[in-house]
């Protein structure tokens, strides 16, 4: 069952994802344990693999971290929902593989515990709590070809 | 149609005549800035993948300096994970403790910037090196593996925003108040994905280091670049720097260019700004919050710990006392010397302030001025958001070191107009 774990806020920042006291490791499982500490001390006990974290505009914006990504990746989040993404976050994402879509007015399509289904190439998400599905435009070819290929790096191997 | 600076660079380094915003490119790249946080990472995403090898010993750059000198054990790893790598892989420019400094000061200060170039880092703050006329921007490690191993990447070519700088900048007033202007203007997010390309006659009368401290906050605003047309400001200083002295590529954007937005900022009638917390964005003038209580004042980081910076603080506590911790951190070995020559140091032992090595210390929330519970910090840093310097219950307040000076003195947040 995907849990939606919303944050009805813009701008959630990389410090809120992943704290700098955390980032002398970059140890996934050490940074999961603290994902989005500073914003919900309680999230790593509610999540469930699968879930998804739900946002406004402009997630993950501040430092180039992919720290950030890693922890929430690590927290074992399939995806981030939100209105808008910050550059850097957006694409370190991608790079990492980890699955991020941009619907607009998200928190308000989706309360907190609503229970999602997801189809990232298809470009529609279904709100089984309420019985509604919104469709948002898909990742570019190009971003969901890294994404099946688990990531920047294993595209390269013939460069 | 023509083309700005930015898309002529990112053009040039993608063996294209030209581009246009929304393209994707491969591009060549000329620079790497590599530091202690976001570097190690990326050195074992490359050796697991098979993929341990640098496209060019002598183009990347690498300065450990978030947690330097190393603050724990952990941080102490990863130092050593980044200095093996160096030694193995000779790299050219490594620059050890003892030379390492706070990357955005170091890079241009020994010489590794050149106007037209395509330069990434491993930090969100690359974008400084805009302000000589480069595209610069900054990237999350798998992109900086990427980088480090066959020397190209992709990009977006982003939409470009223009900032015209207009008038003097009054009396007590400095570059980082026209970027927290500019801030509050747009937002954030306002210049999210684009390029922020600034001119105007104001740039004429501020050095290459007040410049830096413009563009250095591209990215508070959503900024993929901060950029800046060359002139002989630039030239003078790189005349003096530069480690490679062949020539350089003086790129200008054309009369026709295309620009998503153009603002006007009128310097004259600004006011020293403080963001109050929890945004950069939320820019007040100083009039406005004058007299809220401050618990510590912190001058130093990329965005203001280079020399001019120095001065323009030991200008304020010279012959007067602070009334509240305050934290002086040179932002490299070579401005510790400067200061130390010119007494500064000195100015600031008297004044009670204490003086640190080179570092980005507690501008993240590393070390070296950590806040407690319900503290609050007057910095001359680029970030104010939940947390950042410390405690999540802490804040931050952004400000231009005269305004931080001024405030260490009275303790509470202070307009420096009165002690210049």
């Amino acid at each position: 069952m995907t849990k939606a774990h919303v944050y009805p806020r813009d701008h959630i920042n990389t410090d809120e994802i992943i704290p700098a006291r955390y980032l002398n490791t970059d140890d996934q499982a050490e940074l999961a344990s603290h994902c989005l500490e500073d914003l919900d001390a309680n999230f790593v006990r509610k999540v469930a693999p699968g879930d998804l974290i739900v946002a406004g505009e402009d997630f993950g914006c501040g430092s180039s971290r992919e720290h950030a990504v890693w922890a929430i990746r690590g927290a074992k989040v399939a995806a981030v929902i939100a209105d808008s993404f910050a550059r850097i976050f957006y694409r370190n994402a991608i790079n990492c593989g980890f699955l991020v879509v941009e619907l607009a007015k998200a928190a308000e399509k989706i309360s907190d515990g609503d229970e999602l289904e997801l189809d990232a190439a298809g470009g529609t998400l279904r709100n089984r709590t309420r019985g509604e599905t919104h469709a948002f435009t898909p990742l570019p070819d190009f971003a969901l070809k890294i994404i099946e290929a688990g990531g920047l790096l294993n595209t390269l191997g013939n460069q | 149609m023509g083309m700005t600076i930015t898309e002529k660079i990112l053009a040039a380094h993608s063996g294209r005549d030209a581009v246009r915003p929304g393209e994707l490119i491969d591009a060549r790249l000329d620079v790497i800035m590599c530091h202690d946080v976001t570097t190690p990472p990326a050195i074992s995403m490359l050796a697991a993948k098979g993929l341990d090898r640098v496209f060019d010993a002598e183009k990347i750059v690498v300065t450990p300096d978030h947690f330097q000198p190393a603050k724990d054990i952990a941080s102490a790893e990863l130092h050593k994970r980044l200095d093996r790598w160096c030694k193995k892989h000779r790299i050219k420019h490594y620059y050890p403790l003892g030379r390492s400094g706070v990357c955005h000061a170091l890079l241009p200060e020994q010489g590794h910037i050149r106007p037209g170039e395509l330069i990434i880092g491993g930090d969100s703050h690359t974008c400084t090196y805009g302000a000589f006329g480069a595209f610069s921007t900054g990237v999350g490690s798998t992109d900086l593996a990427a980088g480090i191993a066959i020397g190209r990447l992709w990009f977006k070519v982003p939409e470009s925003m223009k900032f015209v700088l207009k008038g003097k900048l009054p009396h007590g007033v400095y570059s980082k108040d026209v970027i927290l202007e500019i801030i509050r203007r747009i937002g954030t997010d306002g210049a999210r994905y684009r390029a922020m390309e600034f001119v105007g006659d104001t740039l004429a009368d501020m050095s290459m280091e007040a410049r830096m401290t413009i563009t250095n906050m591209a990215i508070e605003a959503g900024g993929k670049n901060g950029i800046m047309p060359v002139d002989d400001i630039t030239r003078d200083y790189l005349d003096a720097r530069l480690k490679n002295k062949s020539g350089y590529t003086e790129y200008e954007s054309d009369a026709d260019a295309e620009y998503i937005q153009v603002d006007e900022v009128d310097c004259l009638a600004l006011a020293p700004m403080v963001a109050m917390p929890h945004l950069p964005s939320n820019g007040r003038p100083i009039d406005q919050v004058a007299g809220l209580a401050m618990d510590q004042a912190y001058i130093g980081s990329c965005t203001n710990g280079r020399i001019e910076d120095l001065r323009i603080a030991a200008k304020i506590l010279h012959g007067r006392k602070v009334t509240i911790r305050t934290i002086i951190v040179p932002a490299t070995p070579a401005i510790w010397k400067q200061a130390a020559d010119e007494k500064l140091f000195d100015v600031f032992y008297d004044a009670g302030c204490v003086i640190s090595a080179p570092t980005c210390g507690a501008c993240l929330g590393g070390f070296m001025g950590i806040l407690a519970e319900d503290e609050k910090c007057v910095s001359t840093t680029n970030r104010n958001f939940v947390g950042r310097m410390g405690h999540p219950a802490s804040e931050v307040y952004l400000a231009s070191p005269a305004t931080a000076a001024a405030s260490s003195v009275e303790g509470k947040l202070a307009d420096p107009r009165k002690y210049l």
